[in-house]
């Protein structure tokens, strides 16, 4: 089943660079729809028990004690339908993003989204590390060969520190062959692995490689850098799978890694991690707050939003480890949504820059609706699904130590700041008037699509650079008269995420029967004792 | 005085008679038959050579498998050890030997002639030059070269005592140091790599050489078992086992390019054609690790504990100063210099594991193991990388600066792809081959508690991955900027020869393959066994 889950969009990939470059679309968005199909069918025959279900198990290198193994648990196959539910949706949010090259483009995507489902799937570490670093090959060229001018130095520096962070891992898991030889046969079925006794030393430095890589994943302060580079450059759509899906790893990584293999090394480590958890949450959120990029700023919303994760999965809890899962579904889902529309404004205005825009509500009425939606929900506001989980971490964290909570909430209170000023600058106001800050000698045309002169035009340049800044502006403003509203294709692509936000934010007990049998387990082997999380349904109505 | 006649296993050792004999049948060719005639006469040779060379290898190994794992058989009076090892090294020289053929009878790339020099005597611009260029001579001697050099590159990890080990490098050596200087393009450059490699090289030998002379005084003999012997009895006078072992050192790091003697590598590796490059790259470095782990393991392996810091330290070196150098080049050949120099370390990481298989768990990979699968992988990638090279040509030949690959991705699109792919594997990115590769280096390294090399290793590792991926991106998403009459300076493919495609294509086949599917190759590895004394 989950073979099958793995391969149809592997397949998918393989066969796109041989077809007409017309029909790449349709085929590589009937092969995402296919894999939804069977994500789905896997949610069916998966049963809210708890425990590693829909097993399949082959030999693949003896040598290495290394097995093709694949099951998945409550935090699986809600990364597992995460995944293929934002495949498509990307895919039709950004039907036009790789017109220039539309089979690798889509090819790439399914290929993507193959790897992460096997990631998610894996529980052989030698697969898992595996599939790991190979999903960066396809995000590679996803995120060099499509988007804006600068985009080959961000893939770049992207693969650098992914590469950095997965080499890491590679220690840690050369580690744990050494000390799975040294107590009997070698083996990295997961299964096996929680059986080794590690001792206190070689524990820890095995936690700390795992981690790093997975905190460059996340990504979490100090190594975050690469985030803000990436989103900026590339396409709204490769970051919804960069961001919403791929660094899910991260945080997957932690609960099923280092938390899974090495409890005592995990929570010799908590206070530096809670300690990096609120830098990330408080130093995203200001960041964000001081960007005038939007899809950069949206980018760095998410340092913030897996400082929320990380500290969930971290104060070791029933609810913090809830909240954590039920948090990187509804982050996946709500900055996916925020992306897609910020991503359909930035192709309309053909900039990216906050101060460029202004006062599109009226132009756009459709658009700025959705936009605040997502926006909203990215924001915590009771109702939408991300408050649920965003409640149940701070809980937990309160629990874990007053200081912490305290801390966390004012991310909150940031994350209304980046969110609403964002909002106000982009769609209120009488911004609408390009003209006037042109006269007033910003140029902010510089990387406007119409705005052909490159380089900001100072004031004062000399004439013929102020008449082509003050035709740029003209064209500039009977564009943004004429700037289109959401398309159907646009609302259809985001109005799944819109319906998800709100049913979940209502009613999170589907998402939380998966995640709960999963974090009891998880609490049970790392030897912590505490009762399930009561909280939801009271927490989603006392927020009304 | 009774003249005892020696005893020769002809069966066993009937790869290296196939090989020999195809070289001198060759340089009989070269003497009698026509000139119009050679070109085909010698390929067809030199290919029947070394397919027959390999099926005798493959026969020789089954021979060995139904006598036993690790059984092997120490032929020829003493001085050549057939063994798992040996033979599996025999297999790998020959399928880069194959590759190296193939490559050699490129025609299509320079229209209609060889890649290699006209008429290497004459002086490069001058009127012989011309005269041969417009005659369209060409220098089949190259073949037979090739083959010395193959049967001296299979000798040198089979031998049995140090006086063989020196002949089989000095016959290794000197053809390459020829071939090095017969390039077409750039003859100069050409000229001066093969003076550099032929200095460099001798002096080096001159350093094995008396690395010999003192190893005899200390042990009394030249066989690898009696050495072995004389220092697993340790004897008082440790002082010429130490010099002997550090000289003998210097001649077989030289040859696998580990720093500190690694100067030679960029200026060979760029000046040669690449077609030699190619062969040299991957075939000498199988032979020279062969050896070198012959070498120590079996003479020097009791001795482990004096021998182990001085690898500790150099494989730290060539991993830190290949990887760094190569960030700094501009030549795509140079590039893959410092990226070899840089193998070697993990490759000498490798060696610092446990060697014998007692030692281990059941299934464990042991170093000598460990070693062979990442000289397969090496291998392939190296020669797929360097025949790629030789096809991206503009009009002064081949295009080997980095300024001429910009924008290749979006012009020849398979080529750019298939580049990148070996230097994935170089950089040992999962479901390449090279992954496997490292990941094997890297375990048995730690497994011995070699930590801080393994962690050497991986910073290495994370170095390189910059100059693969810069040049990926210099392929795939940079756009090339207009020259001086407006049109781009940068190269394109030009269509190699079928038989350049084919081993292209298997290349990139057994990269892909070994990556997903390492089991049967790391079987066949594990199967060897260990040296046989």
């Amino acid at each position: 089943m989950l073979t099958v889950l793995i391969l149809v969009p592997l397949v998918g990939a393989l066969v796109i660079p041989f077809l007409p470059a017309a029909s790449a679309r349709a085929v590589g968005l009937g092969f995402s729809a296919g894999t939804l199909g069977l994500g789905i069918a896997a949610l069916t025959q998966f049963e809210t028990g708890g425990g590693m279900q829909l097993q399949e198990q082959v030999e693949w290198i003896p040598a290495f004690g290394v097995n093709y193994a694949v099951g998945v648990d409550g935090l699986g196959i809600l990364m597992v339908l995460l995944t293929v539910v934002l495949t498509p949706i990307v895919m039709i949010a950004g039907w036009h993003e790789g017109d220039e090259a539309p089979r690798s483009y889509y090819a790439w995507m399914l290929a993507l989204e193959a790897l992460s489902l096997a990631v998610f799937c894996a529980t052989d570490v030698f697969f898992f590390y595996v599939v790991f670093e190979a999903t960066l090959i396809p995000a590679f060229y996803l995120v060099g060969g499509f988007g804006r001018d600068g985009r080959g130095a961000a893939a770049v520096k992207f693969l650098m520190f992914q590469l950095a962070g997965g080499l890491v891992l590679l220690f840690s898991v050369i580690g744990l062959y050494v000390v799975s030889a040294d107590q009997g046969t070698p083996s990295y079925l997961l299964s096996d692995l929680q059986q080794l006794d590690f001792s206190e030393g070689t524990g820890r430095w095995l936690f700390l490689g795992f981690f790093i890589a997975f905190a460059i994943k996340a990504p979490l302060f100090p190594v975050h850098t690469w985030l803000a580079d990436t989103t900026e450059k590339a396409t709204p759509g490769t970051s919804v799978m960069l961001v919403c899906v791929l660094d899910k790893i991260g945080t997957f990584g932690m609960l099923r890694f280092c938390l899974g293999l090495f409890p005592e090394a995990s929570q010799w480590a908590t206070p530096v991690v809670v300690t990096l958890a609120l830098i990330s949450i408080i130093y995203g959120a200001l960041v964000a707050i001081a960007q005038d990029d939007a899809l950069r700023l949206v980018g760095l919303t998410s340092l913030s939003h897996f400082g929320f994760i990380v500290l969930g999965i971290f104060v070791f809890s029933t609810q913090g480890h809830s909240g954590a899962i039920l948090y990187m579904v509804n982050h996946g889902i709500g900055t996916a949504a925020l992306f897609l529309t910020v991503g359909y404004l930035v192709h309309r205005r053909g900039t990216a820059l906050i101060s460029e825009m202004g006062g599109l509500e009226k132009t756009v009425p459709v658009l700025a609706g959705l936009t605040l939606v997502a926006g909203l929900a990215t924001l915590g506001l009771p109702g939408l699904s991300p408050f649920v989980s965003e409640f149940l971490v701070l809980l937990a964290a309160f629990d874990y130590a007053w200081w912490v909570g305290g801390t966390a909430v004012v991310g909150i209170v940031l994350a209304a700041i980046y969110v609403l000023w964002m909002y106000q600058r982009i769609f209120t106001g009488g911004g609408a008037d390009p003209a006037a800050h042109d006269a007033a000698g910003h140029g902010h045309d510089a990387g406007d699509a119409e705005g052909d002169a490159h380089g900001a035009t100072p004031a004062g340049h000399g004439q013929s650079a102020t008449t082509t800044a003050t035709a740029t502006a003209t064209a500039t403003a009977a564009t943004t008269t004429v700037v289109p509203d959401a398309s159907r294709r646009e609302v259809l692509a985001v109005a799944p995420l819109m319906v998800a936000l709100v049913f979940f934010g209502f009613y999170p007990q589907p998402l939380l029967d998966l995640s709960n049998p999963y974090a009891r387990d998880l609490l049970a082997q790392v030897g912590v004792q505490d009762d399930a999380p009561k909280v939801p349904a009271t927490g989603a109505e006392s927020g009304e | 005085m009774d003249y005892v006649s020696p005893v020769i296993e002809y069966a066993e050792l009937s790869p290296l008679f196939v090989v020999f004999g195809a070289a001198v049948i060759g340089v009989l060719i070269e003497a009698f038959a026509p000139r119009p005639l050679r070109h085909v006469l010698q390929t067809s040779v030199a290919a029947v050579g070394v397919v027959g060379a390999g099926v005798a290898t493959v026969l020789v190994g089954l021979d060995l498998a139904e006598s036993g794992a690790g059984r092997g058989l120490v032929g020829a009076e003493g001085s050549v050890v057939v063994d798992g090892p040996t033979v599996y090294l025999w297999g790998l020289v020959l399928v880069f030997s194959a590759a190296g053929v193939a490559l050699f009878s490129e025609r299509k790339l320079e229209a209609g002639v060889p890649v290699f020099a006209g008429a290497a005597a004459t002086l490069p611009g001058s009127e012989g030059e011309r005269e041969a260029s417009t005659r369209g001579l060409a220098h089949t001697e190259v073949y037979p070269l090739l083959m010395f050099a193959v049967g001296g590159m299979m000798l040198f990890p089979a031998s049995g005592d140090l006086l063989t080990m020196f002949i089989a490098l000095e016959v290794l050596s000197l053809p390459l140091y020829l071939l090095c200087g017969l390039a077409r393009r750039r003859r100069l450059l050409s000229q001066e790599a093969a003076l550099k490699y032929f200095l460099l090289g001798a002096f080096s030998s001159g350093f094995f050489l008396y690395g010999v002379a003192l190893v005899y005084g200390y042990a009394g003999s030249m066989d690898l078992d009696v050495i072995h012997d004389a220092v697993s009895n340790g004897s008082d006078d440790r002082a010429l086992l130490l010099l002997g072992i550090a000289m003998l050192a210097v001649g077989l790091l030289f040859k696998v390019g580990a720093v500190p003697f690694q100067a030679w590598t960029p200026d060979v590796y760029q000046g040669a054609p690449t077609a030699v490059t190619a062969f040299m790259s991957a075939a000498t470095k199988v032979a020279a690790f062969g050896a070198l782990l012959r070498l120590f393991y079996v003479a020097f392996g009791a001795d482990r504990w004096n021998w182990q810091p001085m690898m500790w330290a150099i494989a730290i070196l060539t991993m830190l100063v290949g990887s760094v150098l190569a960030c700094v080049q501009s030549d795509i050949k140079r590039m893959l210099a410092y990226s070899s120099v840089a193998h070697t370390g993990f490759l000498l990481t490798g060696m610092l594991g446990v060697q014998s298989p007692s030692a281990l768990a059941d299934g464990e990979v042991t170093s000598l193991q460990a070693v062979l699968f990442y000289l397969t992988t090496y291998g392939f990638a190296t020669v797929g990388a360097f025949a790629v090279v030789s096809t991206v040509r503009d009009a002064n030949g081949e295009a080997s600066a980095f300024a001429r690959w910009v924008g290749l991705g979006k012009r020849s699109p398979l080529t750019a792809l298939v580049f990148s792919f070996f230097l994935f594997s170089m950089a040992g990115i999962p479901l390449t081959s090279g992954f496997v590769g490292k990941w094997a280096v890297f375990t048995v390294a730690g497994a011995s508690g070699a930590w801080p090399v393994v962690a050497v290793a991986i910073a290495s590792s994370i170095i390189a991955v910059y100059f693969y991926v810069r040049y990926i991106r210099l392929m795939f998403f940079t756009d090339p900027e207009p020259g001086r009459d407006g049109v781009p300076e940068v190269a394109s493919v030009t269509v190699p020869s079928p038989l350049t495609s084919v081993t292209i294509a298997v290349c990139a086949i057994a990269t892909l393959v070994l990556g997903i599917v390492p089991g049967p190759v790391l079987d066949l590895a594990m199967q060897v066994g260990d040296f046989v004394r």
